[in-house]
């Protein structure tokens, strides 16, 4: 009894809770360790500005993380609901993995997130700076397990099965570290510092185009760039690199996100497709431009080198083209970008016009969203590109499904959707909105309640946000 | 070990759920009495009082779920379809509820604070509904067909459903009112207690109607309850809650500020194991038992090696956190 419509809007669903999911995370993973390295500096140097800029940050990480947690634990059901069928065949190796997650991660971000946020005046420096670690800490061991979770599904490793199709642990060592799991974890890791970077370079600019004296917006440019100098070509190091293993791999997944249909002839070698309209229908590029020879370079570190392409594999076989071709030139595109601006700050900064520069200021506040638009063109490329598989040559999406009908399916999907749409809204706005107060000297920690600053609610809260905090108690 | 890891977990998991009953229950309870109180000085202090931990109480039910993924991936799989509108609304709900601790003091109007107050208090009641529809369905039985669900649409609606959802409701409500007494003080700490007494009585009415009710499903679960020797050991539940809810009006009539709540806790605890008394060893009745659901010893022992260690270091640096925060909440504390 399979409904195709069903499955249709069941992966709908689980692409867009996860899109919406995966945008927080990234967000909560590099700003915690951003606020864990503010707070050490502060601590060091007890300069104001570094307590000034966590203060600043951390109300906004508090609005993040509230969204990464509640559409989480939306995911954590996903595989139940809507993926039965994947849940009993793949829980006796997925789940412990998950499980681990859980007891390792969630707990230690969420038992100390408590103290990190509202904690300052009770527990004294020491023992606030150790909960903010351990936050930062719990972010990225949620990413270790999560991601291991799903490269196994990409590349996995250390099981056997049973007739009836279900997949049994023979290694854990060999399922957790599966072969893409390392390339994987490393690009995401950098991705979230990536991504943090420039939206903290991206208001510190913005606050410096109004007002260029004011020292913490300097300091969170100055950061971000240094930020994005290193980390940029080394993401694209890293890229090429888990772009090679998945060669290895996946290569249905690698020709998709090549454009690439034929086998070239003999020493003609592969081009690199910079556009093209890739149509599955008639298995060919329309419109292609293209470059002799650079595809080898790339994929292959030879001129003539060769790889196999999407018309060697049957039609039910491939995964769809367009997503995979156009997200990948997205991520990449940015991802050049990054290093451009990166560099252009340097030079900058040697010119000594870091802070002068309104051009490039501007420039800033366009790339703030270019790591999370990289983060989730990523993860097209990965997920679509795996297709038609859950696990990838073992198990077909449409084998994974569960038994509901297809008006279920679409109701929840309706539901998800408005909810999604009216909560991220809000939360977003809220984020805009706070990002676009300038950080100031002596900046409270926690936004004053209007009903704590003066009785009754007077007028807009935003207003009395700048008084002074009184000490607890 | 194939007997007994499922054993094993079998109480894990159940501890897990138990866990997060009591924790997020009393999050959630103040939640569904939040807009009783008009003043909004005092639903201030109502979020803060739960506004540093809900966090963790919440990761419970992703303990929970994922536990059940992994060591009875086949009780999950048939599971979360078979309650599938029921967990989605709890989903969605918990998602209203969980933003608007952050959004509702973020509020820059009076209509904007009065949206995220009603998301509040309406995601905490419509989740704890919905908790309770998904209790009372798997109590009541769940048709598998092969290795799935095979049930209907609609299984999850009925009489005795929709009464665990409103003894669900009520019953976090009181866990609710009673932490509000330990936490508060002044006027909001006596509403809470004339809020409590009421539910006091409407809970023990709603736990003998659901006792009742309960046996006369499934032939088994009386011979479990009434036959010779079980009620040997059966027949204690009801004699402690009477003991339990002495206690509670003793405490709340002399005023005690922890009392009510740790006896309603005593109750939720009774009510737990009584569900286990009826349903063991099926994890999903009537047919399947948590060794037939079981993940194999490979993955039940390697998750199990981790809890051993890991539980009670999470036991204990969330009695640290909950250390942190101790004492009544009053006006000024700016936890947000
Ligand atoms: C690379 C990192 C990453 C990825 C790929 C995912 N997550 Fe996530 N998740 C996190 C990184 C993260 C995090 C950083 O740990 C979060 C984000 C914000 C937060 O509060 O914790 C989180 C929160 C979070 C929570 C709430 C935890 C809590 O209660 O505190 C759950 C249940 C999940 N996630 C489950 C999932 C599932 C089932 C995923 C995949 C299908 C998934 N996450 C993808
Ligand atoms: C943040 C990380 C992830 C992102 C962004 C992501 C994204 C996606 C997307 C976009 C799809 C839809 C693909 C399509 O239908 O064409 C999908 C499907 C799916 N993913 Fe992932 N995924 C992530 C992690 C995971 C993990 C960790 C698991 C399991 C452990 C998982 C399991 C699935 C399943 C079961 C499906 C449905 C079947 C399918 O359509 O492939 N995903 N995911
Ligand atoms: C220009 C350099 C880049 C290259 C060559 C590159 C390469 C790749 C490749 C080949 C994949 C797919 C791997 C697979 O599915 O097996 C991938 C995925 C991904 N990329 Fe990139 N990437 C680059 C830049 C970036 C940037 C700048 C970001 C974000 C800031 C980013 C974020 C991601 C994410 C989140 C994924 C999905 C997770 C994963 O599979 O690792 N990438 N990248």
């Amino acid at each position: 009894m399979i409904d195709h419509g069903a499955v249709f809007l069941a992966r709908l669903q689980f692409a867009f809770t996860l899109g919406f999911h995966i945008v927080f995370p990234a967000f909560s993973i590099g700003l915690a360790s951003y606020l864990a390295v503010l707070e050490a500096l502060w601590l060091r140097t007890g300069r104001q500005v570094f307590l000034d800029l966590f203060h600043y940050w951390i109300k906004i990480f508090a609005i993040g993380f509230a969204m990464g947690v509640v559409s989480g634990v939306v995911m954590s059901y996903q595989f139940g609901t809507n993926w039965g069928s994947f849940s009993d065949k793949t829980g006796p190796v997925l789940g412990p993995l998950l499980g681990y997650e859980v007891l390792t991660a969630f707990f230690l971000e969420s038992g100390f997130l408590g103290v990190m946020l509202f904690g300052m005046d009770r527990v004294g420096r020491g023992l606030h700076f150790l909960a903010t670690c351990l936050v930062a800490l719990g972010t990225l061991i949620s990413a270790f397990w999560i991601l291991s979770a799903n490269s196994w599904m990409q590349t996995p490793a250390g099981f056997t099965t049973t007739a009836d199709g279900r997949f049994l642990p023979a290694d854990w060592l060999a399922v957790i570290f599966n072969p893409s799991f390392p390339f994987r974890l490393a690009h995401m890791v950098l991705a979230t510092y990536l991504s943090v970077a420039f939206l903290v370079g991206a208001v510190g600019a913005f606050h410096l185009l109004r007002d260029r004296a004011n020292e913490a917006a300097r300091v969170m440019v100055s950061m971000a760039l240094w930020l994005a100098l290193i980390v940029a070509p080394l993401q694209v190091l890293v890229g090429d690199r888990h772009g090679l293993n998945t060669l290895l791999h996946q290569p249905a997944k690698v020709a998709a996100m090549e454009g690439d249909w034929l086998d070239p002839a003999p020493g003609a070698g592969e081009p690199l497709v910079v556009f093209a309209w890739p149509d599955d229908e008639k298995a060919a590029n329309l419109h292609e431009i293209a470059i002799p020879h650079l595809g080898s370079l790339i994929l292959t570190h030879s001129w003539t080198g060769a790889i196999k392409g999407l018309r060697d594999w049957a039609p039910a076989d491939r995964p769809p083209v367009p997503v995979v071709f156009f997200a990948f030139r997205i991520m990449v595109g940015l991802g050049l970008l990054m290093v451009g601006v990166g560099l252009l700050g340097a030079w900058l900064r040697w010119r000594g016009q870091l802070y002068q520069a309104a051009w490039f200021h501007r420039v800033l506040v366009a790339m703030a969203p270019a790591g999370f638009i990289s983060v989730l063109s990523g993860w097209m490329v990965t997920e679509v590109g795996r297709q038609p598989y859950t696990v990838y040559g073992m198990l077909r999406t449409i084998d994974s499904a569960s038994p509901i009908g297809l008006p279920g399916v679409a109701i929840s999907l309706a539901g998800f959707a408005i909810v999604y749409f009216i909560v991220y809204g809000a939360g977003i706005a809220i984020l805009l909105r706070e990002m676009a107060r300038p950080p100031v000297p002596g900046e409270p920690s926690a936004p004053r309640s209007p009903s704590h600053a003066a009785g009754l609610m007077p007028g807009p809260a935003g207003a009395i946000e700048d008084i002074p905090p009184t000490a607890a108690e | 070990m194939a007997y007994a890891l499922p054993l094993i977990w079998a109480a894990l998991l159940a501890f897990a759920i138990l866990a997060y009953v009591v924790l997020d229950g009393f999050d959630l309870g103040v939640g569904i009495l939040f807009l009783a109180e008009h003043r909004e000085e005092d639903r201030d202090l109502m979020m803060n009082t739960v506004a540093p931990v809900w966090d963790g109480n919440e990761t419970w039910l992703v303990l929970g779920g994922g536990g059940l993924f992994a060591v009875f991936p086949l009780a999950y799989a048939t599971l979360m379809p078979a309650l599938y509108p029921a967990i989605i609304g709890m989903l969605l709900a918990l998602v209203f509820r969980g933003v608007a601790f952050e959004f509702r003091f973020k509020a820059r109007t009076r209509t904007g604070r009065r949206m995220w107050n009603i998301a509040f208090s309406g995601g905490s009641t419509v989740a704890a509904l919905c908790q309770g529809l998904a209790l009372g369905a798997l109590v009541q039985g769940i048709h598998i067909v092969g290795r799935g669900y095979g049930g209907g649409w609609w299984d999850w609606v009925t009489g005795f459903t929709i009464l665990c959802g409103i003894a669900v409701v009520i019953g976090y409500a009181l866990l609710g009112a009673t932490w509000l007494i330990w936490r508060t003080e002044g006027e909001l700490q006596a509403r809470a207690r004339r809020h409590a007494r009421a539910l006091g009585v409407a809970v023990l009415a709603l736990i003998v109607v659901v006792s009742l009710w309960t046996p006369m499903l499934n032939p088994r679960f009386s011979a479990r309850w009434f036959g010779w020797p079980e009620i040997l050991l059966t027949s204690p539940v009801p004699i402690l809650t009477a003991l339990l809810a002495w206690g509670f009006w003793h405490g709340l009539s002399r005023r005690h500020d922890a009392a009510p709540f740790l006896c309603v806790l005593g109750w939720f605890v009774l009510c737990f194991i009584g569900l286990g008394i009826s349903l063991f060893p099926y994890i999903v009745p009537p047919d399947l038992t948590i060794w037939q659901a079981a993940a194999p010893p490979a993955s039940q022992g390697f998750l199990l090696v981790g809890a051993v260690v890991l539980v009670p270091i999470i036991l204990a640096y969330t009695g640290y956190a909950y250390w942190v925060f101790r004492g009544k909440i009053r006006p000024g504390m700016h936890y947000h």
